[in-house]
C-alpha cells in the first residue's frame, strides 16, 4: 500500500517496502538530492531533515515511521529566494566541496528556531554530529551568528 | 647546450621515467596546438578551449575538478579579468576530456631540485617539460597546481576573445578597434553605444582570435581581491549538483561490493537470495565483485548484504603489524634515493650532541564525504560516464578499454564533486559504473558505493617510517640524517596507469629533502616497501608524513640545543631562503609567541615547504578534564600571488583541519588484508567542538606562484606533536595520537 509523505507542503504518495530509510525516498524516488547520502549510520549528519520541526537523521528513519510533516533544504528557500540562514551562510562563503552544507543548514535551522541567539558552546552541542572533511566549521559558527542577528535574536 | 643536456638525462631518472619517455614524440608534436574540444553551434563562438559565447550566454571551462577548492570561481577570474565580464555574467563548466585540457604545470614538477632553490632558468625548463602534459593527455588535478597552470594561459585566452570581440565590433561600426572599449560583457563605442559580447557572438566565430598582450597586474579588478564563490548559492540551497546527484530518465540505481580482502579474488558467490529481494533487476558478477542494480540505491544495499561470497586471500601481508615490519626492512635495502646529500653525516663535529628517534605514521583513508559513486549509459557504440573526478582523460581512456569501446566513443561529464584530495584522481568508480552500465544497454545506471565500500576499498596514503639522527652543537642543527621507508604513492599509481616505473622517487621523500634549511651535513635518503597493495595520492601525497616526520625531529633538535624552537627554524631558514624566514616572523608576531613551557597551556611550531608554498603553523594545545583540547591555531603562508585572499585562506584552514583530523583519530588497519575500520565511527574527524580558532595570514614576499590546496596540512601534524609535548613533556612518535593522548573527541 502507498506510503503518504508531505515534504515542503506537498504531499507525496510512495509505493517502496516500509523499511526504507526516507533519505532514499527522498533521493531515488522523489529526485530531490539536496539531503545527501554520507554514511548511513547517522554518524556524519549529511541526510538531516526536519520531521515537524525537530532535525532529524534521514537515513535512521524508515518510511513508514515518519511522524509528521517533512521539511528538507529544498524547502528552506530557492536560489532566489534565501532563507536568512542561507543567506548568511552565502555571505559568510561557508562551503567548500559543499556536500554536508545541506545538512549543516537543517541542523543550524533546527537550533535556531530553539535557540534565538546561540552561543558558542551551544552551538558545538547542536552541530557536533555534523561532520565536514573540508573544515568549514569557522565560517559555519559566523554563519549561525550572523543568521541569529538577522533574525532579530 | 652542455647544461640542457645533463638536467635533461637527469630528468629521465625521477622516478617517472616512463612518463618523461613520451619526449620521443618530438618538439613538434609538443608545439602542435591542441584541438578546440568545443563544438559551436550556429550563432555562437567558441574563440578558444576555454571560452564560448553564444546569443545567450557566456560559457567559460574551467577544466579543473572543482573538489571545494573553489578553482571554478578563481579559474574564471582569471578569464574574466581580460575579458572584462563580471563572474556572476558567466555558465562554468567542467567541459569535457580533450587534449586541450592538458595540466601544463603538474609535469614542471617532477625536476629533482627543491623548489625553493629554482633559478628562472630551471622555472622556464619546468614549463617546458610542462608541456608534456599535452603530449601524455594529462588533464589533472592535482599537485596544487591549477593556478600555475591557467594563471597566464587563462589570461592569454580572456585577452584573445576581448580583442576578437572588439575587432568584431570595429568591422561592424566601421571604426578602428584601438578606439573600443570593453566592459561588462559589451563593446564599447567611442560615442557610448554598448554592443553586448553575446550580440556579436556569431560574427566574432568568422575571424581568425587576435593574440594580444596582457594587462599590467596594477589594472586588475578581480585577481588578487577575495570574490565571492561562483557555487556559493547552490550550495547552500541543495541546488549544486554532485555526481551522486546525477538523475536521468528511466535511470536504475546500483550498489557494488567487491573483495574487502583487497586484490584477492572472488572464488564464487550465491545471490539466490538477493535476486527475490524488492527492487531487484539485476546481479552483475564483475569478476572480484558484485553489482546489485535495483529501483533504489538502499534496496540494491540490502540485496548485496544478502548475498553469500567465498573470496580469496590478500596479496599482501596480512596483519598490519607484519605491513609494518615490511616497511621497516626497507630501511636495510638501498636506498631508492638520496635527493640531499650536503656535506658528510658520517663525522660528527667535535663537541656535537647527537640525536636519534623513529616515528611512525598509519595507512589512511580519503573518506570524502560524497562516497565514491559514477552514473554511466551504454548504447553499444557510445558511453556517457557522469562523474566527479580529477583525472577525466583517465577515466575516458580506462571505461573505453573496460566496455570495449574506442576512446572517442566515450563521453565524460564531469560534476561537481564533494571532495577529492586526491582520491577522485583514480577511475575505478567510473570503470565499475560503465561495467555495469555495459549490462544494461541503453539504461542509465548510477553506482553508489557505501560508506563501507568506500572506506574499505581506497587508494590509501600509505603507512610511513622515519629513523632520523642529527646533531646540535652550540645552540644550532648541525647534522640532519633521515631515511624514509613506505610503499612508493607514484610506482603504485603509474602501475594503475598502465605505465611502467623506476628511478628515485622525489615524492617519496618530497617535505624531507626540499626542505629550506641550512643545515651543514643535510642527508635524505628514500627506502621503497614493496607490498601488493595499492596506494594513492593523500592530499599533500608524500609531504603529509615528511611534514611529520621532519617538524618533529627539527623541535626535537631545537630542544637538544636548548633553544626556542621557532627561534631555532628561523635561524636555519634565513640562512636558506628568506620567505621561508618571513612566514615564521610573521608568524611569531600574529601568534605572540613568547616561547613554550607556559602552565596549562602547550603550544608547538611547525613549518613546511610544499608545492611552491612555505607554510608555518602555530598550535595551542589546553588541557580540560584530562582531556587535550586544540584551542587556537595561527597560520602563515606565501604562495607569492594569493589571486583569491578568503578562497586562500578557506584552503589553509581546511588543510590544517583535515591534516589534524588524521593526526588525532585517521588510521586504517588491516586483518587478513582488509580494512578494519568501515566507517566514520572508526574513522572520526575533527567536528564543530574539536575544530580550533584559526587566524590565517597571507603573505606576498615571494618571486614565484604556489599552491594553495595542500600546503597548509604538512605542518598540521608536527605543530599538534609539538604542542602536547610541550604540554605533556611526552613526545609524540607515532600517530594517530588519540593511541597515546587523551583527546577530546
Amino acid at each position: 500500500m502507498p506510503t503518504s509523505l508531505k515534504i515542503n507542503g506537498q504531499a507525496h504518495s510512495v509505493d517502496l517496502p516500509d523499511d526504507v530509510p526516507l533519505l532514499w525516498v527522498l533521493r531515488d524516488e522523489l529526485g530531490m538530492t539536496g539531503t545527501k547520502y554520507g554514511c548511513g549510520v547517522s554518524a556524519c549528519g549529511a541526510c538531516t531533515v526536519h520531521i515537524d520541526g525537530e532535525a532529524v537523521r534521514s537515513c535512521q528513519v524508515a518510511m513508514s515511521d515518519v511522524w509528521g510533516e517533512i521539511t528538507t533544504i529544498e524547502g528552506l528557500g530557492t536560489p532566489q529566494n534565501l532563507s536568512i540562514l542561507q543567506k548568511a551562510w552565502v555571505d559568510q562563503q561557508v562551503a567548500q566541496c559543499g556536500y554536508c552544507q545541506s545538512g549543516q543548514i537543517m541542523q543550524a535551522a533546527a537550533l535556531l528556531a530553539e535557540t534565538l541567539n546561540p552561543s558558542d558552546s551551544e552551538i558545538d552541542e547542536a552541530m557536533q554530529g555534523n561532520l565536514c572533511r573540508c573544515g568549514t566549521y569557522p565560517r559555519i559558527r559566523a554563519a549561525i551568528h550572523q543568521a541569529a542577528k538577522d533574525m532579530g535574536a | 647546450m652542455g647544461r640542457i643536456k645533463t638536467i635533461a638525462r637527469r630528468t629521465f631518472l625521477i622516478g617517472t621515467a616512463s612518463i618523461v619517455g613520451g619526449v620521443a614524440f618530438g618538439a613538434w608534436y609538443v608545439s602542435r596546438p591542441a584541438p578546440n574540444p568545443l563544438l559551436p553551434q550556429d550563432g555562437e563562438a567558441a574563440f578558444n578551449p576555454f571560452v564560448m559565447i553564444s546569443r545567450d550566454q557566456i560559457t567559460v571551462i574551467a577544466p579543473r575538478a572543482e573538489m571545494g577548492q573553489g578553482v571554478h570561481t578563481t579559474w574564471a577570474a582569471l578569464i574574466a579579468e581580460e575579458l572584462d565580464v563580471d563572474l556572476d555574467q558567466l555558465t562554468v563548466l567542467h567541459g569535457p576530456a580533450a587534449k586541450a585540457y592538458y595540466n601544463s604545470a603538474l609535469m614542471g614538477e617532477i625536476l629533482p631540485n627543491r623548489g625553493y632553490d629554482r633559478s628562472d632558468f630551471q622555472h622556464r625548463l619546468g614549463d617546458t617539460l610542462g608541456q608534456l602534459g599535452k603530449v601524455l593527455d594529462l588533464q589533472v588535478t592535482g599537485g596544487s597546481s591549477s593556478m600555475k597552470d591557467g594563471f597566464v594561459r587563462m589570461r592569454e585566452a580572456g585577452a584573445s576573445a576581448r580583442e576578437t570581440l572588439k575587432e568584431t565590433a570595429a568591422l561592424r561600426l566601421g571604426i578602428d578597434r584601438n578606439t573600443l572599449k570593453t566592459d561588462h560583457g559589451a563593446v564599447i563605442a567611442p560615442d557610448g553605444t554598448h554592443i553586448l559580447y553575446t550580440d556579436l557572438a556569431a560574427d566574432a566565430a568568422k575571424i581568425d582570435p587576435i593574440k594580444v598582450d596582457l594587462r599590467d597586474p596594477t589594472k586588475w579588478r578581480l585577481l588578487g581581491r577575495s570574490q565571492p564563490r561562483i557555487d556559493m548559492v547552490g550550495k547552500a540551497t541543495g541546488t549544486a549538483q554532485f555526481g551522486i546527484d546525477t538523475r536521468l530518465e528511466g535511470m536504475k540505481f546500483a550498489s557494488v561490493k567487491m573483495n574487502p580482502h583487497l586484490g584477492g579474488a572472488m572464488k564464487g558467490f550465491d545471490a539466490s537470495a538477493a535476486h527475490l529481494m524488492p527492487g531487484v533487476e539485476k546481479v552483475v558478477n564483475l569478476g572480484t565483485g558484485v553489482a546489485v542494480v535495483a529501483t533504489n540505491t538502499w534496496l540494491a544495499m540490502q540485496a548485496l548484504e544478502a548475498i553469500d561470497f567465498d573470496w580469496g586471500a590478500a596479496p599482501f601481508p596480512p596483519s598490519t603489524s607484519d605491513m609494518f615490519d615490511t616497511i621497516s626492512a626497507a630501511f636495510d635495502t638501498e636506498p631508492n634515493s638520496t635527493m640531499r646529500d650536503d656535506g658528510d653525516v658520517s663525522t660528527l663535529p667535535e663537541g656535537a650532541i647527537e640525536v636519534s628517534a623513529e616515528y611512525q605514521v598509519p595507512y589512511l583513508a580519503h573518506a570524502t564525504m560524497e562516497p565514491m559513486n559514477a552514473t554511466a549509459l551504454y548504447s553499444g557504440d557510445r558511453l556517457d560516464i557522469w562523474a566527479g573526478n580529477q583525472g577525466p582523460t583517465f577515466v575516458r581512456d580506462f571505461c573505453a578499454q573496460a566496455v570495449d569501446l574506442p576512446a572517442d566513443a566515450v563521453n565524460v561529464h564531469t560534476t561537481l564533486m564533494g571532495g577529492g584530495f586526491g582520491r577522485r584522481g583514480e577511475f575505478d568508480f567510473a570503470v565499475l559504473a560503465a561495467k555495469v552500465a555495459k549490462e544494461m544497454p541503453g539504461t542509465p545506471v548510477q553506482l553508489t558505493w557505501s560508506r563501507e565500500e568506500d572506506m574499505g576499498h581506497d587508494m590509501y596514503r600509505p603507512g610511513a617510517m622515519a629513523r632520523m639522527r642529527g646533531a646540535v652543537k652550540d645552540g644550532q642543527a648541525v647534522m640532519l640524517d633521515g631515511q624514509i621507508a613506505a610503499q612508493s604513492v607514484i610506482q603504485s599509481t603509474l602501475a594503475r596507469l598502465g605505465m611502467p616505473s623506476g628511478g628515485p622517487d622525489k615524492v617519496h621523500v618530497e617535505g624531507a629533502f626540499n626542505q629550506p634549511y641550512a643545515i651543514e651535513s643535510f642527508r635524505i635518503r628514500g627506502h621503497l616497501a614493496k607490498m601488493d597493495l595499492n596506494v594513492g595520492s593523500w592530499r599533500s601525497v608524500g609531504n603529509s608524513f615528511n611534514g611529520f616526520f621532519m617538524e618533529s625531529f627539527v623541535d626535537e633538535l631545537a630542544h637538544a640545543a636548548g633553544r626556542d624552537p621557532l627561534e631555532f627554524r628561523l635561524d636555519m631558514a634565513r640562512a636558506e631562503w628568506a620567505p621561508a624566514a618571513a612566514v615564521l616572523e610573521k608568524l611569531r608576531d600574529i601568534s605572540n609567541w613568547q616561547g613554550q613551557g607556559k602552565r596549562g597551556l602547550g603550544r608547538g611550531i611547525a613549518m613546511s615547504y610544499s608545492f611552491g608554498t612555505p607554510v608555518a603553523q602555530v598550535i595551542d594545545v589546553t588541557e580540560e578534564d584530562g582531556l587535550i583540547r586544540i584551542s587556537d591555531a595561527w597560520i602563515v603562508a606565501d604562495m607569492g600571488l594569493a589571486l583569491d585572499p578568503a578562497n586562500i585562506r578557506a584552503q589553509m584552514s581546511g588543510a590544517m583541519i583535515y591534516g589534524l583530523s588524521a593526526a588525532c583519530f585517521g588510521e586504517i588497519t588491516f586483518t587478513d588484508g582488509a580494512a578494519d575500520q568501515q566507517n566514520f565511527p572508526d574513522y572520526d574527524a575533527l567536528r564543530m567542538h574539536s575544530a580550533p580558532r584559526i587566524m590565517v595570514d597571507l603573505l606576498e614576499t615571494q618571486d614565484h606562484m604556489g599552491g594553495a590546496g595542500e600546503p597548509g596540512l604538512p605542518p598540521a601534524a608536527p605543530a599538534l606533536a609539538n604542542a602536547i609535548f610541550d604540554l605533556t613533556g611526552k613526545r609524540p612518535r607515532r600517530l594517530p595520537l588519540m593511541h597515546d593522548f587523551e583527546l577530546m573527541l
